[in-house]
């Protein structure tokens, strides 16, 4: 999975450079999300913005990293959902456990 | 313009071929005979409701076994959508599938594939049987 990591104001932001999050490459980003936070990260924004489909493996794999971060006493939010991910966010009700913000940008306000 | 499509797919159980699936969905709905709006959401919706499908077929029906084959027929009439995925593998019991829990304290990783399909398709049944199993899901067309 092709994965580029920024850090800002200690905020790690991880873009993730593919079309799909899938059963196929879901659990690369599952053992990602997990290292981050055993590594003594806290917070954390994952941007989709090249993603335009996901499917249930890969909302799985959002909220295994959510849960990565309550344990951890972190944060995970997301930025640029694409209009599939959002509908699949809504169908499934996930868009009210996660902090879901419309860039990058407003994602790292947040945490100032 | 009468609605009258019929594919037939054969691919290993592996998750690699989801994308190539899913693509070969969204095709085929874009040439549903419907308004345009309703064409769109159901190109997005076929797409994954083969993923979900196929999914449930590798990694529980055939237990993950590369080996193995998975069969999808893709029927369009002017009634209905229908996907029928058909593994050869130990199957599952659909019925014992529990939907998710949506209490905020409880949210699991797992488990929201079915609840995926009954929410987007009109009937999901899965039938067993010695010759191989079949998910079934179909959706009234307007």
């Amino acid at each position: 999975m092709d994965i580029k990591t920024e850090v800002t104001d200690g905020v790690s932001v991880l873009f993730i450079r593919e079309d799909r999050l899938d059963a196929n490459n879901s659990e690369e980003l599952k053992v990602e999300l997990r290292r981050f936070y055993e590594s003594g990260t806290k917070d954390l924004v994952i941007d989709l913005k090249e993603i335009h489909f996901i499917d249930s493996s890969g909302l799985g794999v959002l909220v295994s990293g959510y849960k990565n971060a309550s344990t951890s006493h972190g944060t995970l939010k997301l930025s640029n959902l694409q209009s599939q991910v959002k509908s699949m966010f809504e169908l499934t009700r996930l868009h009210r456990v996660f902090d879901i913000f419309t860039s990058v940008d407003d994602a790292l306000q947040s945490y100032r | 313009m009468k609605n009258d499509i019929d594919i037939d797919i054969t691919i290993p159980s592996h998750t690699r071929y989801l994308r190539m699936v899913g693509k070969i969905g969204e095709k085929v709905a874009q040439e549903i005979d419907c308004p345009e709006g309703i064409r769109e959401t159901l190109s997005s919706q076929l797409a994954i409701v083969l993923t979900e499908g196929l999914v449930n077929a590798i990694k529980h029906a055939n237990s993950a076994d590369p080996d193995k084959e998975i069969h999808v027929r893709i029927n369009v009439s002017n009634k209905n959508l229908v996907v029928r995925i058909y593994d050869n593998g130990v199957g599952f019991d659909l019925d014992a599938v529990p939907s998710p829990s949506f209490a905020s304290g409880e949210i699991e990783d797992k488990g929201r594939g079915i609840f995926i399909l009954r929410s987007l398709m009109d009937t999901v049944r899965y039938t067993r049987s010695d010759d191989g199993n079949v998910l079934e899901m179909r959706k009234n067309l307007p």
